[in-house]
Order: C-alpha cells, then structure tokens, then sequence
C-alpha cells in the first residue's frame, strides 16, 4: 500500500513538472486508432449526413440539389406502402425479438443439462446461421408452397382438409417470413446464451441446490438475472437483424402478396433504384435511423450511462 | 531455363489472343427458357466475330436487374453493355455522361432509315444523339388463351374481353383457373394497361399516359376499366406463382384458361413446341381495340475510357441490329423485328397478326416510354395492391391513380 501511495505521488509529481500535453499520451494506441476513426468519421457519420442532407433534394437516379424542403418525407408518410411497412417491422420485430430470445434461451438451457450428444445437436441448430437470408428464404419458400410443401405432405398422410398457406395470406404472411427468420437466427443466439450459461460458476448451482431451490427456478431468479451482458450482445445482433430484414422478404416474397409483407428496407431498395428516385429513398433510410435512434438512444443511456461499469 | 521458355511462350499467346479478341459482359434479365434461348443468338453471333461475349444475366426479372446494372454503372464498374427497356428508364445516366454515344454508328449503319416505327429510335436520341440500340419490339397488348383448357369445358375460344369474362364461370366449374396471373406487381399493373387500352380506347389512354390528365381517370372510360380489373381479381384464384413465365405454363399445360401478358410469352409457347391456333390463340388488344403498344429491349454501352471496348462496343451495336440476327433472335424470343426488310423465318399465327397490325400502323408508345420509372414504381404498387386485397373497392383505387397521375412528370 505505501509503496503504491508513493509511486502514485512520483508520477503526480512528475506531471507537474512536464505537463505532458494528453494529446501524445499513449501515442502509439493512438496512431493505431486512426483508420478505425476515419472510418466512423467519414464513412459512416459522412455517409448519414450526406443521405440526410440529399433527403431533402429532389434526386433522381443520380444525386443533385435541386432542393424541395419536406416534400419527399409527406409523401414517404402518406404512401400506403410505407405504412404498411412500418406496421410489418413491428409485428416482426415483436415477435422475432421474443422468439428468439426465448427459443434461443431454452435451447441453450436444454443443452446445457449435459445431455449426450450435445456437439451434434448444437450443430444442427448452428447450422442455418451458416446458410444466407436468400437461401433461407428460398428453401421456406418451396416448405410453405401449397403445392410442394407442408400443406401437401400432411394432406398426403390422410388430412385431406389441412390448409396452410401463410405465403399466399395477406392477413398472415408475416409469420411466414418470421418461420423463416426464426430458423435461421435462434442457432446463433441459442449458441452465445449457451457460452454464457457455461460462464456461471458451478458454485452457484451448489448453492442453489442446497438452498432446495427448484431447477426452473433457479434459471428464472438466479442465472437469467447473471447473464445481463450476454442477453444485451443477443439483443443488439437480434435488434440489428430485424431493422435491416430485406434479403428474407425479397427471396421468400419479394413483398407480395401485394403490397402485404413490404418492410422498410425494401422500400428504401425499390424507391431508389427501381423507381429511381434516390430522394425518396433517402427520405425512407433517414426515416428508419431516426426509428432506430428514439428506441436506442433511451436504451443505451440507462444501459451504459447511468454507472461506470468495470 | 526450359521453363522460363514455356512461361514466356504462353504469356505471348495469351497476350496474342488478348489483342484480337475483346471480351465484352453483356448484362441483361433474360432467364426464362424462351429468353435465355433467344439471347444465345446474340452470343453466337458476337464470338463467330471471335470476340467472347461475357454473359452476365440477372435472374428476377427487371426490378432486379436494373438496380444491380444501375450501381455497377455509378460504382465506377459498368459492364461493357447492358440491356434496358427504351424510353425515360435510363434517361439520367446519358444526362450524366455515363453512356456512350453511338451517333456515328447509326448514321454508319443509316438506322434512322431502317428502325421501323421511328419512335423506337426516337426513345433512344437524347438532345439529336443516338444512346442506344433497340433490338426488337415488344407488345404488352396480348392474351393467350388455351384452345384445350375451353374445349375440355365444352366451350368456344373467346375472340373477346366480354366473351371471356362471361365464360369464367363455367370455366371456372371445369376445374380450371380462368386468368393465370403471377404474383410480381409489374405483371398485375401491366395488365391493367392492357386492359385500360382495350376497353377505354386509345383516345383516353393517351390522356392518361402521354398528357397525365387525371381528369380522365375518373371519367366513364377509365371507371369501366377498374370495375372489370377488379372482377377480374378472382378469377386467378387458385394460381400461386410468381414469375409470368409460370402463369404462361399454366396456361400451356391447360391448367389455366388465359393469361394477359406480352408477346415475350410466345417464347415459352414455342420452346414448348406449342402451335399457334390449334394449341393456344393470341387477342391483340384483348380481341376489342386492336391495337399493340411499341415497347421493347435496347441496349446501351457504358462509358469505358478504354479505346479497344469502345471500339468493340460499336462493333457489337452494329452487329446487333444486322438482318441476320435480328431474324434469329427475334424469331426465338417471339419479339418483332425493328427493321421491315427483314423477313422472319417462322412467322406463326399471332406473330402476323402482330405484323399485320404495325404494318396498318395501329400502334402506341409503350408505357415505359411515356411514364417516368418513379411513376411506374407507385401504379406498380397500386395495382398490386388492389389485385390482392378484395376488400379494396375499384372506386378507391381509381382516385388514387388519379392521384399518382396527377403527380406524374
């Protein structure tokens, strides 16, 4: 302890003196840090600013700044096709965000009961992360045809009645894409929840044990409240996934049936180089930040701004 | 040292080869069956020159394609050639001085004498220069109808609209799906075209397309033709698909009764070696206006820099529009050709209809020629909308066409 005190007061001494300008302190990290600040500077700061600013133009299929003020964003609000898509970002995210956790979270909890074969099974459930949104929804495309898929197979097995056809369902084809979506994300979560349930201190589940604590319970009330981190990495991936779902809805649906299953993304795609209209299409992506800011910000004030962590 | 031979020989024939042959990609969304057949033509004719045409096709029709062609071109990567539909589709890209100008080729070649209807050629000069190279003509103006699906139902082929429209019930009852239709919005909004140009008459058609008068979308001609598009809305129940030339095999298997769709479906009818009049039949102008809208494929040339593609892209502009291949290629695409002297080498039924008709001059700009993309984009949507949701009443969707019409430049 004294000889810490005294170091620390050699080194306070010492900068009293120099006074080191804090510029230059630890320069060679610095150095180091440069291509990742250029990169969040220009790239993407520079990139958001130059879409909201041509949001405001009336750009074409190139950019110009023949500016029209709030024009592009009173039509972005009352095109039936934005609302719509809103309206599906958020059935999907509801339930894509809850799904996944919970699906992810029970998996991983079953695996980690130290059952046989467990490399196998985690496998398995890995593997569709491996395969790209256009082939997920390619495959649950041909699962979910009436013809082809689900429906055919069980009216096959004597269930002649049977009718599923979520695709074909204005009502309902957002479960369609969600099936799809939920296959192909739980793996990846049910694998990082597992690392995390793997984190825990055997002593803890002792612990529990002693106290005559029941399985499930201690889950709910002990470990769940432990893994925080974990499920705050597994809602930043789930949460990045659901805003920019695009390629999932074009390969299964591209949209349809009609206008039924657009989302945010894919209307930001077809405005600016379908309808060549950028302008519009910078209107609908500066839209879908400033989404993305109002729920995020709030959220990673409490999360990370209230206490220093460490 | 042996080696250092063999390296330097083969580096001098690859470097030999290089010098003679130019490879051009070609990006175009020609994927169906019939497509795909037809552009092979196009590649054909382009090696036997003993170049390497570098095919880049795009699956997904053409709201897929265009985007990727469009950002490879901004992005600084253009192909050395690309297919797009004439008319205002790539309008800004020639304002921003990314295609090449082929004037000297086309006043080489005298297409300005050749390119029949004149407006073809006209959709691709912009302020007296000519951007590209119109490779056929294409009609949305057509139905297809299945001479089995109406005889298995006891019926007669329909030479009409009405005539079809009363026959979807009994249709209907033999089992079959009356209007193949596949699930894609710029395949319900070009119907409706159709349809807004046979059953309104030329006369409002033009007001709404050429003039954008509004007015007359919600006047009598126009309200006729949302009430028979929106009963028309479930007679292709019972068909999922998506891509048009599935609707077209429905339709060619006789699972279906009709499909209203361009004269590229007959591509698919001929690949699978339908005959025209004793296995389907073709309405021009849905069998009441019969008139065709003069659409079609052009190719444009990016700007290279590089004075060897460049040369090679003129080369290929040529070549593209020689009698030759143009008789192959439009005879496998089902498409017409753009320059009268040319005879096709199998001229079915509906292709001499369609001859005949732009011989009498009964012929429309096509709809691309006339609206601007963004415009497209928001009927595509509309209409889309409205062929899946039957509660939406043709009423509704009449103002908002008006409404879109009335924003339109």
């Amino acid at each position: 302890m004294a000889i810490a005190d005294t170091g620390s007061t050699d080194r306070q001494l010492a900068a009293g003196a120099r006074r080191p300008n804090r510029l230059f302190k630890n320069l060679n990290s610095k150095i180091a840090a440069i291509p990742m600040i250029f990169v969040a500077m220009v790239v993407f700061l520079g990139g958001t600013c130059w879409t909201i600013f041509y949001s405001f133009t009336k750009s074409g299929l190139l950019p110009n700044t023949n500016f029209v003020g709030l024009d592009q964003y009173e039509r972005l609000w009352s095109s039936r096709k934005w609302m719509v898509s809103i309206e599906n970002l958020g059935i999907y995210g509801f339930f894509s965000l809850i799904g996944t956790l919970v699906i992810g979270f029970t998996l991983a909890a079953l695996l980690d009961r130290k059952i046989r074969g467990e490399g196998a099974f985690r496998t398995i459930f890995l593997y569709p992360f491996a395969l790209s949104f256009i082939v997920t929804g390619l495959v649950w495309q041909w699962i979910l045809n009436p013809e082809l898929g689900l429906q055919n197979v069980v009216r096959e097995w004597g269930w002649t009645s049977f009718t599923f056809d979520p695709l074909n369902n204005p009502d309902i084809v957002m479960f369609g894409l969600l099936i799809a979506g939920l296959w192909q994300g739980t793996g990846l979560i049910m694998c990082i929840m597992l690392a995390g349930l793997r984190g825990i201190d055997e002593d803890i589940w002792k612990a529990a044990r002693v106290d005559g604590i029941g399985t499930v319970k201690t889950y709910v009330r002990i470990i769940i409240p432990m893994m925080r981190p974990v499920f705050v990495t597994s809602l930043v991936l789930i949460g990045s996934g659901i805003v920019k779902l695009y390629d999932l809805v074009v390969a299964q649906t591209s949209g349809g049936p009609g206008i039924s299953s657009e989302v945010p993304a894919k209307y930001v795609m077809t405005a600016m180089f379908g309808g060549q209209n950028l302008g519009q299409g910078f209107a609908a992506s500066t839209m879908m930040l400033l989404m993305v800011g109002i729920i995020l910000i709030p959220w990673a004030y409490l999360e990370f701004g209230g206490k220093k962590r460490g | 040292m042996k080696l250092t031979t063999k390296l330097l020989a083969a580096t001098a024939i690859v470097a030999a080869s290089g010098a003679h042959a130019t490879d051009l990609e070609v990006m175009h969304w020609w994927t169906s069956g019939g497509e795909a057949n037809a552009v092979s033509k196009f590649a054909d004719a382009w090696n036997a020159t003993g170049n390497v045409w570098v095919d880049g096709a795009i699956a997904g029709g053409g709201d897929t394609a265009r985007p990727i062609m469009v950002s490879r071109i901004i992005g600084g990567d253009p192909p050395a050639a690309f297919q797009f539909n004439h008319g205002r589709q790539a309008e800004e890209l020639v304002e921003a001085g990314l295609i090449l100008d082929i004037t000297d080729v086309s006043e080489a070649e005298g297409w300005a004498d050749i390119i029949t209807p004149s407006s073809l050629l006209d959709s691709c000069t912009y302020d007296g220069r000519v951007f590209c190279v119109p490779v056929n003509i294409h009609s949305w103006q057509w139905m297809w109808l299945s001479n089995a699906a109406y005889e298995n139902a006891g019926l007669d082929v329909p030479t009409t609209w009405t005539e079809f429209a009363a026959s979807a019930d009994a249709l209907r009852e033999a089992g079959v799906v009356p209007l193949a239709m596949g699930g894609q919005s710029w395949q319900q909004n070009g119907a409706f075209g159709v349809m807004a140009l046979a059953l309104a008459g030329q006369e409002a058609w033009l007001a709404v397309n050429q003039d954008k008068n509004a007015e007359v979308v919600m006047g009598p001609e126009y309200t006729r033709v949302f009430e028979a598009f929106g009963a028309a809305r479930s007679l292709s129940d019972g068909l999922n698909v998506q891509d048009w030339n599935q609707a077209t095999a429905a339709v060619i298997d006789d699972t279906a009764g009709a499909q209203i769709m361009g004269d590229w479906a007959q591509g698919e009818f001929a690949l699978a070696g339908e005959v025209a009049g004793t296995d389907y039949s073709c309405l021009p102008g849905l069998g009441e206006v019969a008139l065709l809208d003069t659409g079609g494929d052009a190719f444009f040339f990016p700007v290279t820099g590089d004075p060897e593609i460049e040369a090679a892209q003129k080369e290929l502009a040529a070549l593209l529009l020689s009698p030759a291949v143009q008789v192959s290629f439009n005879s496998a695409k089902g498409s017409l050709p753009v320059r009268p002297d040319v005879d096709l080498t199998t001229v079915n039924e509906c292709t001499q209809k369609g001859l005949d008709l732009l011989a009498s001059g009964a012929m429309v700009p096509a709809g691309t020629q006339l609206l601007a993309p963004d415009t497209v984009t928001q009927l595509n949507d509309l209409m889309t909308e409205f062929w899946s949701t039957p509660s939406m009443t043709p009423a509704e969707v009449q103002q908002q066409y008006a409404d879109i019409i009335a924003d339109a430049e």
